[in-house]
C-alpha cells in the first residue's frame, strides 16, 4: 500500500521525521518497501499563464507563446500540442533546475528566444511521459511556486502489508497505528449524514445473506459526471498510485484510501429493476470494467439485476453499467462481503483488484453507511447532484461479531519470558482500541474492534502486546534442554561420507531442477511413469524426474558447450515415479563422467574414461558400508545404455543402481562428446552397511601361485573366480586377476587371463604338497567349467 | 748409536706422517685411500716397518718408541677415515645435485572436486544445529495439500495461499511450497519433546533474476514445555553469528505466517557493506534472513499436542539467500547451471 506521508499526518502527527517515522512502521510489523519522493529534485517552476500561443516562423511543431508569471510576461518557445492561451502551466523560468540537475537557461530555438520551458509532468517528475505540457486549474494563482501550490514537499511510502493487516489498507488504518505506536491523538475526519434532497430509492434484494450480511446504496440523481476531480484529489490518488479517471470513480477510489471500503458505482439508468446479491449460476456471463468477458462459476458472489450479473461482488464492476461521461444518475453500493466467500476469487479469475485485496483479508464490517456518507459529501461537492436516502440491508445475525478473547498473564509471561506487567498489558490493549475487562487478577476478556479481523485468539493478543512493546526489547536467551542420547546407526553410511567419496575422486557436485524437459527424459526413460506438472514454468520443466541422469546430461551439454573437456558430476536428490502403490518418492545419487581419465597433464597422455573409470568409482561408494561384497555389477541391458557396457549393481538379488556407457544414439542426439558414462544407485538400497567384525590374524606365512589360463572371450571373469573359490579349498584368502590379454598371439574369440591366488592356515604352515593339490583341483575344475587351457 | 737411532728413526717417523697425511689429502676416490692406507700402515707398510725396528733398541726406550710410532699410525688413520668422509660427502651431494627436480610441476592424480555451495551452506546449518542437540527430518518433496497448507492454518483461499505460487498435480497434490510441512510430519510421529531441522527442496511457480521455480530451505522446530520468545531469539541470534562467524546486529521485526503466532523476520546488519547501506540491502543497511514464531496453537491442534502443555518456536531460511551473502554470489541463476567454472570455486 502506497500512502502520502503528508496525507498520512493530516490524520496523525507525531514529532518524528520521516526516516523514523519509517523505521518505526517497519519495526511494528509494517514493513516500509520504500520511500519516495512524491515528486522530482527540481526548483524555479511557477505557475504561469499562457497569454499567446503563435505559430514558430520557421517550425511546424514549435509554437512561440507569451508567458506570464504576474509579475513578467516571457517569451517560451514551447513543442507541446497542447500549448495554447488562457491555459495555466508550470514555467521553469531561465535559473530554473529540473531533476537531473538540468539548468534552464535562455536559449534560442530555430532562430527565436525563449526564456525558459513549459514542463510536462513527467519533467519535473510528478507522472508518467505525455506529449503534452501540464495543465493547471483555472484557479492555479499565477506566480506561485509549483513546489508549494502543489504541496510537493512529500513522500510517498510504499508498505509491503502481511495479509492479516488489512485493516491498515487504509490512511485511517495507518493513522490509527501511528497513534497507538507514537501514543499520539488520530484526527479522524468528521463523517456528516448527507440528508436527502429526494427520495428516490433503487430496491437492493440479498439472497445471499451470509455471504453479504451488509448492503448499503444510495441513489444520486443529476451529477456532472465530466466535472473535473479536484487537484489535490488527483494528487493524492496519484501518490498512492491510483489514475484519476473521472469524478465518480475517483471519488470511490479517494474512499477506498481514506476509510479502506472498497466502493462501487453503477450507472443507475442502465439498472434493469432492483439490485439482487447472489450466487452466480454456473456459466453465467460477464463483461467487466476492463472489457474482459469471464464465465461465472457457481461459487462467485455476483451483484445482478433482471438483466443478469452486473458485478462479480467485492471484485470488479461490469462494463454494462459503469459509470461514463454522459451517465447523469448513480446508485452508489458500499457493502460488507464476507471475506472467505470473496477469499480467492479474484485469483480464481486471473485478477487482483484493490477491492478484492481488502474484501478477502478483510474490511470493517461497521464502516459502510460511513463510507457512503463520506462519498456522497465528496461528489456533491465535485459533481453537484442530488442524494436520496441511504438504503440499507443487513443481516445483523450473519455479521461478524466483535471477537471476545481471553488472555492471561500467566501466559504473556511464559511465551515472553517476561514480566511486562499489568499496567503495561492493559495499557498496551487499551491503546490498540481494545475493550479490556478484568475477569479475574491477572486474567482479562478483550473485545476486538470490528475492524481487528486477525485478533482470535490468545497468541494474537501475545503478539499484539510483544509488538507494541517491541520485539527488540524482549529478552534474549539461550534455549535449555534435557540431554538426551540419541539412537545411533554405525552401519548406515551417511549421504555426506558418500559425497566425500565422490568428491575426492574429483566430482564436482551438481544440483539440477527436479523437473525436467519430456524430451530429455524420454532418452533415459520410456516407461510412462513419470508425473507431468498442472501448470509447468514452462514446457522445457513439466515433467518430474524419474531419474538423476536427465538432469546430469543436461548439466555435462551445459559444460561441453562451454568448451569443457573433462567433466566429472554427481546429484543426490529424490527421483519421481508414478506406480500402482502411489506416488514414489526415491531418494538416489547418480554421476556422469566424460572426457579425460585425468586433466592434461605434463606425467602421462591422458586416455578417455571407460566403463572401469565409473566401475571404480561405484565400487568405491559401495566399499563405504563395509558390504561390498554383497553387491555384484550383473551385464544388463538399458534403454539408455550401450549393449555391450551396461550392468545392473544387484544386491541380495535386488537391483540397487545401473552403471554403464551412454548408448551412442543417445550421445548423438544430445550433441555430447563422448564416450559417456553414467551411474545412479538407490540410496535406501545402498545406504546400510555391515558393522566390521574382527578376524584373528593368521601368524603363518602366506603362498601365492600364479595361473595363467585362456578361456573363451565370453566367460565372465567373476564365474571364474567363483570357481577358482569354490575348488581351491578353504585356505584360499584370495585372487587377484593381474592381467588379461587377447589379440595378437591369442585364438581368436579368447583372452588369457593371468591370476594370483593367495592361500593361508590360521594354524600352521601349508606344505608344497597341499598348495600343488589346491592348484591341481583348480585347473581340473577351470578346464571342466570353461575348458579353460593352461598358458606356459 | 742408540740415540742416533732413536733419533733417526723419529724424524723420519714424522716425515713418513706428513708424507702420507699429504698424500690422503691429494686422493679423489676411496680406491687411492685404500692403496695410501695399505702403503703406510698395512702389514708391510712403512709406518708398519718402523714397529719392526724397534727390536734393536733398549728395553726402556723401546715402549716410549712403539707409543709414538703408534699414535703416528694412528694419525694417519684418522686423516684417511676424514679424507674418505670429504669425498663420500661429496659423493652423496654430486648425487642429491643430480636428483634435484622442479618440485613446481604439478603433482599426479586426481584433484578433488567441490560440494554445491547450496550443500555445502546446507550442511554448515545442520552441524550447527546438530551440535545443539537437533534432529534432521527429511519429507516429501511431492506433497498434498493438507501437509503443506491445511495443517499449518493456511486453508483454502487463505491469502497466504497468493504467495506461495503453488505447483499443483492435481487440486490436492503439490511440490512443497516451503519445508514447513515437514514440520507437520514429525509432530504427527512423534512426542514432544522435539528439536529438528529439515533441510530440503521447495518449489514455487516463479521465474524471474531474483526467483528460481526450485530452491532450498531450512526448517527448524522446537517444542516442549516452557519454550519460549526469548529461547527462539538467542537460537536465531547464535545461529547467524557462528554461520557468519563474526559479531552482527540482529533484529526481530513483527510479521506474519499463518502457523506461528507472534511472528518475527529476522534482519542482520548487512554483511556486504556492515550496515552502511549499500545496493544489496538496498540501502537499509539490513538484509532479511528468515522467519520465526512461536508455533501457532491451530498447528499443534492439528498434529494433536496440547497447547496449553506445550509450546514451540519454529523457524526456517533461504539456503541459496545465505550462500549468496556468505560468498558474495550475485546470480541466484547460477546455482542451477552447474557451470564447472561456478561450482569449483567453492573448496
Amino acid at each position: 500500500m502506497k500512502v502520502s506521508e503528508q496525507w498520512l499526518r493530516e490524520w496523525v502527527n507525531p514529532q518524528i521525521d520521516s526516516d523514523e517515522l519509517v523505521e518505526q512502521l517497519t519495526m511494528a510489523g509494517l514493513e516500509v518497501d520504500g520511500i519516495e519522493p512524491v515528486a522530482g529534485d527540481f526548483r524555479g517552476v511557477v505557475v504561469a499563464e499562457i497569454q499567446q500561443a503563435e505559430q514558430h516562423p520557421d517550425a511546424d511543431k514549435l509554437r512561440v507563446c507569451q508567458v506570464t508569471n504576474g509579475s513578467e510576461v516571457f517569451q517560451v518557445v514551447c513543442g507541446a500540442p497542447n500549448a495554447r492561451a488562457g491555459i495555466k502551466v508550470a514555467l521553469a523560468e531561465v535559473g530554473a533546475v529540473l531533476p537531473g540537475n538540468f539548468k534552464i537557461k535562455k536559449a534560442k530555438l530555430r532562430g527565436v528566444e525563449s526564456y525558459g520551458m513549459l514542463c510536462g509532468a513527467d519533467e519535473i517528475g510528478l507522472g508518467e511521459k505525455s506529449d503534452g505540457i501540464m495543465e493547471l486549474p483555472a484557479d492555479a494563482p499565477v506566480g506561485a511556486d509549483i513546489r508549494c501550490y502543489l504541496k510537493l514537499e512529500d513522500n510517498v511510502i510504499d508498505i509491503d502489508l502481511t495479509p492479516n493487516r488489512g485493516d491498515c489498507l487504509s490512511v485511517a488504518g495507518l493513522a490509527r497505528e501511528v497513534g497507538v505506536l507514537n501514543k499520539a491523538d488520530v484526527n479522524s475526519i468528521k463523517i456528516n449524514a448527507v440528508s436527502a434532497t429526494h427520495d428516490d430509492i433503487h430496491e437492493v434484494v440479498v439472497d445471499a445473506d451470509g455471504d453479504c450480511p451488509r448492503y448499503v446504496g444510495r441513489v444520486i440523481n443529476n451529477i456532472d459526471a465530466t466535472a473535473a476531480t479536484p487537484l489535490w484529489m488527483v494528487e493524492r490518488l496519484r501518490r498512492s498510485g491510483i489514475r484519476s479517471i473521472d469524478a465518480v470513480v475517483d471519488v470511490t477510489n479517494y474512499v477506498l484510501l481514506e476509510l479502506g471500503q472498497p466502493m462501487h458505482a453503477f450507472d443507475r439508468d442502465k439498472l434493469q429493476g432492483a439490485i439482487q446479491v447472489r450466487m452466480a449460476s454456473e456459466g453465467e456471463k460477464l463483461t467487466l470494467l476492463d472489457e474482459q468477458e469471464i464465465k461465472l462459476t457457481a461459487d462467485t458472489l455476483v451483484i445482478a439485476d433482471n438483466s443478469g450479473p452486473l458485478a462479480m461482488a467485492g471484485v470488479m464492476g461490469g462494463a454494462a453499467t459503469g459509470v461514463g461521461s454522459e451517465t447523469k444518475n448513480i446508485f452508489l453500493e458500499s457493502a460488507f462481503f464476507k471475506p472467505t466467500t470473496i477469499a480467492g476469487k479474484a485469483r480464481s479469475y486471473g485478477l487482483h483488484t484493490d477491492s478484492s485485496h481488502r474484501f478477502e483479508r478483510g474490511v470493517d464490517f461497521e464502516l459502510q453507511r460511513q463510507a457512503v456518507e463520506r462519498a456522497t459529501a465528496l461528489l456533491l461537492d465535485i459533481s453537484g447532484g442530488e442524494a436520496g436516502p441511504v438504503v440499507e440491508v443487513v443481516s445483523e445475525g450473519k455479521l461478524p461479531k466483535w471477537n471476545t478473547v481471553s488472555l492471561r498473564e500467566e501466559r504473556v509471561k511464559s511465551l515472553l519470558a517476561l514480566d511486562i506487567g499489568a499496567d503495561e498489558i492493559v495499557d498496551i490493549l487499551k491503546r490498540l482500541g481494545l475493550g479490556v475487562e478484568e475477569v479475574a487478577a491477572g486474567e482479562w476478556s478483550v473485545s476486538v474492534p470490528s475492524y481487528r479481523f486477525d485478533i482470535a485468539i490468545e497468541a494474537d493478543l501475545v503478539e499484539e502486546l510483544a509488538r507494541i512493546y517491541g520485539y527488540n526489547r524482549l529478552p534474549v536467551c539461550a534455549p535449555t534442554a534435557t540431554l538426551t542420547p540419541k539412537p545411533a546407526n554405525e552401519a548406515k553410511v551417511s549421504i555426506k561420507s558418500l559425497r566425500r567419496v565422490l568428491l575426492a575422486r574429483g566430482y564436482n557436485e551438481a544440483i539440477t531442477y527436479s523437473f525436467v524437459d519430456p524430451k530429455m527424459q524420454a532418452y533415459f526413460d520410456t516407461s510412462d511413469q513419470g508425473i507431468e506438472l498442472a501448470n509447468p514454468i514452462s514446457a522445457d520443466m513439466s515433467l518430474m524426474r524419474t531419474s538423476l541422469w536427465p538432469g546430469l546430461a543436461q548439466a555435462l551439454q551445459y559444460n561441453q558447450n562451454r568448451q569443457q573437456q573433462r567433466v566429472r558430476l554427481f546429484e543426490s536428490g529424490l527421483t519421481f515415479k508414478r506406480s500402482s502403490a502411489g506416488i514414489e518418492q526415491v531418494a538416489k545419487i547418480g554421476g556422469v563422467i566424460a572426457g579425460g581419465r585425468h586433466e592434461e597433464n605434463w606425467l602421462e597422455k591422458t586416455e578417455s574414461v571407460d566403463f572401469y573409470d565409473v566401475k571404480g568409482d561405484v565400487e568405491a561408494l559401495l566399499a563405504m558400508g563395509g558390504a561390498a561384497q554383497e553387491f555384484t555389477f550383473v551385464a544388463k541391458a538399458h534403454h539408455a545404455l550401450h549393449p555391450g557396457q551396461s550392468a545392473a549393481i544387484m544386491r541380495n538379488g535386488e537391483e540397487v543402481g545401473f552403471v554403464g556407457a551412454l548408448h551412442p544414439t543417445i550421445e548423438k542426439a544430445l550433441g555430447l562428446n563422448g564416450p559417456v558414462y553414467l551411474f545412479e544407485l538407490s540410496l535406501a538400497g545402498i545406504e546400510q552397511g555391515v558393522i566390521a567384525s574382527f578376524t584373528e590374524l593368521s601368524k603363518f606365512p602366506e603362498v601365492r601361485r600364479d595361473l595363467s589360463i585362456l578361456v573363451s572371450s565370453s566367460v565372465e571373469l567373476s564365474a571364474i573366480v567363483d570357481g577358482m573359490k569354490a575348488s581351491a579349498g578353504e585356505w584360499l584368502t584370495d585372487v587377484r586377476l593381474f592381467d588379461l590379454y587377447d589379440g595378437k598371439g591369442i585364438e581368436p574369440d579368447h583372452k588369457s587371463l593371468a591370476l594370483g591366488l593367495t592361500w593361508q592356515h590360521t594354524s600352521r604352515t601349508l606344505t608344497d604338497e597341499e598348495i600343488s593339490e589346491f592348484i591341481g583341483n583348480v585347473i581340473n575344475s577351470l578346464e571342466k567349467q570353461f575348458s579353460a587351457k593352461l598358458r606356459g | 748409536m742408540q740415540s742416533f737411532l732413536e733419533e733417526n728413526t723419529m724424524e723420519n717417523l714424522s716425515a713418513l706422517v706428513e708424507q702420507a697425511q699429504a698424500a690422503v689429502e691429494q686422493a679423489t676416490d676411496e680406491q687411492v685411500l685404500e692403496q695410501l692406507r695399505v702403503q703406510y700402515l698395512g702389514k708391510k707398510g712403512e709406518i708398519t716397518q718402523l714397529l719392526k725396528s724397534l727390536g734393536k733398541l733398549s728395553a726402556e726406550e723401546r715402549p716410549q718408541a712403539g707409543a709414538k710410532i703408534n699414535v703416528a699410525k694412528q694419525q694417519v688413520n684418522e686423516s684417511i677415515t676424514a679424507r674418505k668422509t670429504t669425498l663420500s660427502d661429496a659423493a652423496l651431494n654430486e648425487k642429491l645435485a643430480s636428483e634435484t627436480i622442479d618440485v613446481t610441476l604439478p603433482g599426479r592424480g586426481h584433484c578433488c572436486g567441490n560440494l554445491h555451495p547450496v550443500t555445502h551452506t546446507m550442511e554448515r546449518i545442520e552441524e550447527f544445529f546438530a551440535n545443539m542437540g537437533y534432529d534432521v527430518a527429511q519429507g516429501p518433496e511431492i506433497e498434498d495439500d493438507y501437509h503443506n497448507f491445511e495443517a499449518l492454518n493456511i486453508p483454502s483461499h487463505h491469502p497466504a495461499r497468493a504467495m506461495h505460487d503453488t505447483f499443483y498435480f492435481d487440486a490436492h497434490t503439490l511440490l512443497r511450497t516451503h519445508t514447513s510441512p515437514v514440520q507437520v510430519r514429525v509432530m504427527e510421529g512423534e512426542e514432544p519433546p522435539l528439536r529438528v531441522i529439515c533441510p530440503g527442496r521447495v518449489y514455487r511457480c516463479d521465474s524471474d533474476l531474483t526467483h528460481t521455480p526450485m530452491f532450498h530451505q531450512v526448517e527448524g522446530l522446537v517444542v516442549d514445555k516452557d519454550v519460549n520468545f526469548a529461547q527462539l531469539k538467542g537460537t536465531v541470534e547464535e545461529f547467524l553469528k557462528v554461520f557468519f562467524e563474526k559479531e552482527l546486529a540482529v533484529r526481530f521485526r513483527p510479521s506474519y505466517f499463518p502457523f506461528t503466532e507472534p511472528s518475527a523476520e529476522v534482519d542482520i546488519a548487512c554483511v556486504m557493506c556492515n550496515g552502511e547501506g549499500c545496493r544489496v540491502c538496498s540501502h537499509t543497511g539490513w538484509l532479511e534472513v528468515m522467519g520465526c514464531g512461536m508455533v501457532h496453537p491451530n498447528v499443534f491442534k492439528s498434529s494433536d499436542i496440547d497447547s496449553e502443555k506445550y509450546s514451540g518456536f519454529a523457524f526456517g531460511m533461504g539456503v541459496e539467500r545465505l550462500a549468496m551473502l556468505r560468498y558474495g554470489v550475485n546470480d541466484l541463476r547460477l546455482f542451477f547451471e552447474n557451470d564447472l567454472k561456478f561450482l569449483s570455486q567453492f573448496n
